[in-house]
């Protein structure tokens, strides 16, 4: 059985999905797993948006190398988001400054919001689905 | 209204299940429908019928195949997620299937509400 066997709903409904990136990319399996259903969500044409925030700023971070760990590096995949037409990616600006991030440390473009704006953001959503 | 549950942590470490469980009846008992709760990451871990916990618990995986007889209740298990783990066909208690990802996201498209339980 694959992931695929149950798509193809047809519906025609497109909701808004955020998901929420809360934690560091490895230590736990959240953003790995996590990523699996992003990509699902878009391939049933949803309109999804990927917020990172907290350690889920992480999971965006350059030069990341996980050969001394012995998992998985999937930090590829958070390139090729804009070939599954996920093109709405936000991290959140406190993280970033609690951490001593720039724009400029990230694999990816992304835009930045204040807390407010994320709220404001968070609020226009029908799903919110944290990881 | 029809709420789709989301429990991404496993039975008994964690009471997100247990939250979750309580939730539906609830809602179930309030008027509303839980067509579906959807497991996944260690949360594919409450699916199997070999726990064997003692008398004096609640039966995680149990007491969710009793609510799932009674009012219709899918459990779906993510297959990814379940082979990561070794939950396969064999080892599922009554009322629980396994499936794709996509049923998570059907859930989103389909119901009023999804509601997450986990960290």
């Amino acid at each position: 059985m694959s992931e695929m066997d149950d798509m193809d709903e047809g519906s025609g409904i497109i909701k808004k999905f955020m998901f929420l990136n809360r934690k560091a990319p490895h230590g736990t399996v959240y953003a790995l797993e996590g990523l699996e259903v992003v990509l699902i969500t878009a391939a049933f044409d949803q309109d999804v948006s990927m917020v990172f925030t907290d350690d889920g700023v992480y999971q965006l971070i350059k030069g990341v190398d996980t050969k001394g760990i012995e998992v998985k590096d999937f930090s590829k995949t958070y390139r090729a988001l804009d070939g599954y037409d996920i093109e709405k990616l936000y991290v959140d600006q406190k993280s970033m400054d609690a951490r001593g991030l720039t724009e400029e440390d990230l694999i990816v473009d992304v835009t930045v919001l204040s807390v407010d704006e994320m709220a404001n953001l968070m609020a226009e959503q029908d799903i919110v689905i944290s990881f | 209204m029809q709420f789709g549950i989301l429990i991404n942590e496993g039975p008994y470490t964690h009471q997100a299940s247990d939250t979750a469980f309580l939730f539906a009846r609830s809602a179930i008992e309030k008027g509303h429908t839980v067509p579906r709760v959807f497991f996944y990451h260690d949360g594919v871990n409450n699916s199997t019928r070999l726990a064997t916990p003692p008398q004096d618990d609640r039966n995680v995986s149990a007491r969710w195949s009793k609510l799932a007889a009674e009012h219709g209740v899918e459990l779906v298990v993510c297959v990814a997620a379940a082979q990561r783990r070794g939950i396969t066909d064999d080892v599922l208690a009554p009322g629980y299937r396994i499936s794709g990802l996509g049923q998570l996201v059907e859930m989103g498209i389909q119901y009023d509400r999804l509601v997450t339980f986990g960290d």
